[in-house]
């Protein structure tokens, strides 16, 4: 357990001379950069001013108290990621369940124990890296509003049933392709394809959750609930259609290949959960529907339309977005036969 | 009669370290006067805040050092000023004699 600690900014915050003392010496004894408040409200100034890793509070101070200032901290969405540890006397447990259910990351009692402190301040800090890791892959895969509800709400690992959209796209010929050129070339297509596409995505409330080679799958309505997910995700996929246009354009300008793209949407019921382990996890989406988007997708190949949605993606639609009906298709491994209609037009808008 | 629990003294100079043992004895004889003063004083305007508030301080400080009757003192006083009951008996009284004692005693333990 004595792994060396990364050292920390932390700030101390107790009204307790004697107090403050032993605990910036502790900490600094720790490997620590320390600073002081005496009191809540000059803590909260300091906080503002200055980038914390951590912030060990006092409960009961003069001027502003520890339940203050953790409520302050917990409304501000800067603050609220630095991880605060409640000290507090032995004597004052109600107060300190009280501070761990509003959000406090941890407690420790005083007189502070010094193997205590070590052990609870590096776990925070560690629980902090993990989050500051998860907010950037949650930025990477999804809006920073998404990133945020996430981050504010936490997740569990558990799985539920969501009704949402899936969607999955996929590159024609992409073989074919990366075959006739360059591997860097092949490689900065694909990323200057994957900007336009979790741009459109992102602009459409979706969440990019899988990328794997030349194609993604991308989620509408989950984690973030959205009752108009349907139609998100097709304007989603109109809009993925005409950027490829413009990228093509570019590519024709450069002699570079162009690339035509097939997207398959499917809505209904799906498994949505946190899969992996605690510590490395991604939001995933499994079930019918979503096998249902991977086989409309497929289908595009077969009925040579860009864009195939289900019957249950058609249901509340903008009548700005043309259906053309397939009939029904019996897709591999289904019992069902799936009503299959191909997005003919309509006018790409924002949010 | 020893008023420090030496077990929790020597635990409170490993956290603090050696070196700074004697600046914190010194803090506590400086600061617990005045924490003691503004017992009398939340007791004398009958603030029970102030009263509980420094009652408190002096509780976590003397708990600190292992002065185990001082603190146990200014538990009980903090008690009193959560009720707001100001019928506290002699036991402002009795905690400034335990304090002297403390005191006394903390400062033969500086290096």
């Amino acid at each position: 357990m004595d792994t060396a600690p990364v050292p920390a900014k932390l700030l101390v915050v107790d009204d307790n001379k004697v107090n403050r003392i032993v605990l910036t010496r502790s900490l600094e004894k720790q490997g620590h950069v320390v600073e002081t408040a005496e009191n809540g409200a000059e803590g909260l100034i300091k906080l503002r001013e200055q980038s914390f890793d951590l912030m060990l509070l006092d409960i009961e101070m003069p001027v502003m108290d520890g339940f203050q200032v953790l409520e302050a901290c917990l409304k501000d969405v800067e603050l609220r990621q630095i991880p605060i540890i409640m000290t507090s006397a032995m004597d004052e447990l109600d107060a300190v369940v009280k501070c761990v259910e509003l959000g406090a990351e941890d407690y420790l009692s005083k007189p502070v124990n010094p193997i205590l402190l070590r052990a609870r301040v590096n776990a925070s800090l560690e629980k902090k890296r993990l989050r500051d890791q998860q907010r950037k892959l949650f930025r990477t895969f999804a809006t920073s509003a998404v990133a945020e509800e996430l981050l504010a709400k936490g997740f569990s690992l558990g799985g539920k049933y969501v009704e949402a959209s899936a969607m999955f796209a996929d590159i024609r010929n992409f073989t074919t392709i990366s075959e006739s050129q360059d591997p860097a070339d092949t490689i900065e297509l694909l990323n200057n394809y994957y900007a336009l596409m979790f741009d459109a995505i992102n602009k459409h409330a979706g969440i990019v959750n899988l990328i794997q080679g030349d194609g993604l799958m991308a989620v509408f309505g989950a984690p973030v609930w959205r009752e108009d997910h349907r139609e998100q995700s097709v304007y989603a996929a109109l809009q993925m259609q005409e950027l490829l246009q413009v990228f093509n354009q570019q590519q024709a300008e450069r002699n570079k290949p162009q690339i035509r793209i097939g997207i398959g949407i499917a809505s209904g019921q799906v498994i949505a959960g946190y899969a992996g382990t605690q510590d490395r996890a991604t939001y995933t989406c499994v079930g019918d529907t979503v096998n249902l988007a991977a086989r409309l997708e497929t289908h595009t190949k077969v009925a040579l339309k860009p864009i195939l949605i289900d019957g249950n993606t058609c249901q509340g639609l903008s009548s700005d977005i043309g259906l053309e009906p397939l009939g029904d298709v019996l897709f591999k491994g289904k019992t069902q036969a799936v009503a299959v209609y191909a997005v003919t037009r309509g006018e790409p808008h924002n949010g | 009669m020893s008023q420090i629990d030496m077990h929790v003294f020597n635990e409170l100079k490993d956290t603090a370290g050696e070196d700074f043992i004697g600046e914190l004895i010194d803090t506590f004889i400086d600061d617990a006067p005045n924490m003691i003063a503004q017992i009398r004083t939340g007791l004398e305007k009958q603030d029970a805040d102030v009263f509980r508030r420094a009652a408190h301080s002096l509780k976590s400080n003397a708990a600190t050092f292992g002065a185990t009757d001082l603190a146990a003192l200014a538990r009980e006083l903090e008690g009193f000023g959560r009720e707001a009951n100001f019928d506290i008996g002699d036991r402002l009284e009795k905690l400034e004699v335990v304090f002297q004692q403390v005191a006394g005693q903390l400062g033969n333990l500086k290096p």
